[in-house]
């Protein structure tokens, strides 16, 4: 299945300074039954985001309403872990475009990409500016621009250029899938077998 | 010849193709799969119309969501059921070999994998979970991966993936009495940091770690993910032959030695260039416990919990939220606390040898009153030995429960949950909040120590008072 295309965003972001957001976190390990992507959102940071009846806990940043955005600025070493690609799901089908953190761990950066979630990695001190900027207006527009890979603070223009792979980078701009790729070097994929031992 | 490093020997091996200025297109020597993390890649290959490429490459095993109780009814939750079940419907769809519930190899996917001589040194191995590293035990290349992964090796036996950077563990010297495989890798990540070893392969090297049993290894590989690394090895020697020779699915007769002598070629060479290198001493391990909420977060049993002051703002504020979550301070010593729960089990601590371990301890004695103690063999085969050898009747009588195979409490995806605000010492991997339940407090320790504060009910060092 093709991936949505992701060429550059503008938003606000939700601010998240906790460092080592495991994927327990993101999505507890009793919400992993279901045997289609569904709902997964729902449960999204269930246990910091809901007390045990089920309300809204006030004090989680999802649950305060003066920060919004298709971007999560976050705390370092994103995505501790689990494997488990449904906290990747999660975050994008809560409606986040792209994590922001100054570290993300292997397995979840490598899901975030296979979905068309834009993991950008920046150093600690623009990760601190993004904090206070977001913390002094939470309105501040962020743009993630993915073909010049900067990240820009639009208010004062203050930037950081991003790292990504360029075969990641290609897919992502244009919505290809690892698998079509995978199949088509089917060919290659038999040579290879033939000279197993 | 430049020297290569054993993970590069393996890793080049099996490089397909290489995508320019991107990831290696990397072959797949076996791949597990499990009820969690496998239906929505099939479910991918069903809107594609694809078939799985290399069927007898892969191995299923239901474990995650399993009842640890009463098997052979049917499972009670309805959406745990109907993910066992899928796993079922989507083996014989596709002609993959299914060792469910009620089979005698069932068992937790990393347990199985390595006591049927399936995994075996060289390979490339792949599994929709973090904890795959297990199997870098015998000198394979094995890793975690997601679901879009796992149907791009259904799809075609192969993945696309980075390369990661080599770091080497060297661990040389003696352990001191009452110190377990268990306290070395929670020791190096108290050192090194969740972080520490992300972007990176591991090898486990130095004395230390060679005279470890296989099971010991598996352990120390287990939670190489849980310092962030993309997996760990060690390089084959005769321990892990001796391990693998005459189980189900090893190689037989002349394979078995066309095998072993490529085996044995598989070691770092001398002269290997790592990208990262760290050393430490055996005799400064002590036994382990964790007192925070990450795995990272570890310390000598005898020592109390640091002060987080001089930390940086953020890393104060994310260590104090954990402290706060278990209920401790600063400067708190481990020793002494009350604790409600024991679990023994779980991929990095659920072989027989730990079972062993606990039992021999327990002999004769009684778990402490306020204690509720499970123990959850890793297998079938690891339950039918324990009854074989008698420990079984050992740890019944000293108040354990002892119950079926499966992941258990280590992440309470099943019923075996540790209620909110209790306090579990558990020799799983993970402490992360909720792991073992909404609100469970998790201290990760060996089984021998787990044995010692179940008999005690509060921590204690197992090598004093007894």
């Amino acid at each position: 299945m093709p991936i949505d295309k992701f060429k550059t965003l503008q938003s606000t972001a939700v601010p998240m300074p906790i460092e080592n957001v495991d994927t327990d976190q993101i999505i507890p390990a009793r919400f992993l039954k279901a045997i289609e992507r569904k709902d997964f959102d729902k449960n999204l940071f269930r246990d910091w985001r809901y007390d045990k009846n089920d309300q809204p806990k006030p004090d989680f940043v999802l649950n305060d309403s003066t920060y919004s955005g298709k971007i999560l600025v976050a705390g370092e070493n994103f995505g501790s872990g689990s494997s488990r690609e449904h906290a990747a799901w999660a975050l994008y089908d809560y409606g986040f475009r792209v994590i922001v953190s100054s570290f993300f761990a292997d397995i979840f950066k490598n899901n975030a990409l296979n979905n068309g979630l834009l993991p950008v990695q920046i150093s600690a001190e623009f990760l601190e500016k993004l904090f206070i900027a977001i913390q002094k207006d939470p309105g501040t527009l962020i743009e993630v621009n993915l073909e010049t890979e900067k990240i820009i603070l639009l208010a004062n223009g203050d930037n950081e250029s991003f790292e990504i792979n360029p075969y990641k980078k290609e897919c992502l701009i244009k919505g290809y899938d690892d698998i079509d790729y995978l199949l088509s070097l089917k060919d290659k994929i038999q040579e290879f077998e033939q000279n197993l031992m | 010849m430049t020297p290569t490093t054993l993970f590069d020997k393996i890793w080049d091996a099996h490089v397909v193709h290489q995508v320019e200025r991107g990831p290696n297109v990397l072959y797949i020597d076996k791949h597990f799969i499990h009820e969690v993390t496998s239906p929505v890649a099939f479910l991918g290959l069903d809107k594609r119309n694809l078939k799985v490429s290399r069927p007898e490459k892969t191995i299923a095993t239901p474990d995650h969501n399993v009842p640890t109780i009463d098997q052979h009814l049917p499972i009670k939750d309805q959406l745990s059921r109907n993910q066992v079940d899928q796993l079922t419907k989507n083996c014989e769809k596709h002609n993959i070999q299914l060792c469910g519930l009620n089979h005698p190899w069932h068992g937790i996917v990393h347990v199985i994998g390595p006591e049927l001589g399936i995994t075996q040194p060289g390979m490339t191995i792949v599994c929709g979970d973090s904890h795959t590293s297990t199997h870098g035990a015998f000198g394979a290349v094995a890793f975690g991966i997601g679901t879009s992964e796992v149907e791009m090796v259904l799809a075609s036996q192969c993945i696309l993936q980075p390369k990661p950077k080599k770091m080497r563990i060297t661990v040389d010297g003696k352990l001191k009495k009452g110190v377990a495989s268990k306290d070395i890798i929670l020791y190096i990540i108290s050192k090194i940091g969740t972080a520490g070893g992300t972007g990176h392969f591991i090898e486990y090297a130095g004395s230390a770690i060679r005279e470890l049993s296989m099971e010991g290894r598996m352990t120390i590989c287990n939670m190489s993910i849980e310092s962030g690394a993309r997996g760990g090895l060690i390089a084959p020697d005769e321990t892990t032959f001796t391990y693998i020779e005459g189980r189900e699915m090893a190689p037989k007769g002349e394979m078995w030695d066309k095998k072993l002598a490529y085996w044995k070629t598989l070691k770092s060479d001398e002269g290997a260039v790592f990208d990262k290198e760290y050393t430490f001493d055996a005799s400064d391990i002590e036994p382990m416990i964790t007192f925070g909420t990450n795995p990272g977060m570890g310390l000598k049993i005898s020592q109390p919990i640091p002060d987080p002051q001089n930390l940086p703002p953020n890393s104060r504020q994310t260590f104090e939220k954990s402290l706060n979550y278990m209920g401790f301070k600063p400067g708190d010593k481990m020793i002494g606390k009350e604790v409600d729960y024991v679990f023994v089990g779980s991929c990095t601590n659920g072989r027989i040898e730990d079972l062993r371990e606990v039992a021999n301890f327990v002999k004769g004695k009684k778990k402490a009153d306020n204690i509720t103690a499970w123990i959850v063999p890793g297998s079938r085969q690891v339950e039918e030995q324990a009854r074989k050898e008698g420990i079984t009747n050992i740890l019944e009588g000293a108040g354990f429960q002892l119950r079926q195979p499966g992941c258990s409490a280590c992440l309470a995806m099943n019923d075996d949950k540790i209620p909110a605000g209790k306090y579990a010492v558990s020799t799983s991997n993970r402490n992360f909040e909720g792991r073992q339940g909404p609100g469970a407090r998790t201290l990760l320790a060996s089984p021998l120590v787990a044995a010692a504060v179940a008999i005690k009910g509060k921590i204690v060092d197992p090598r004093e008072n007894f």
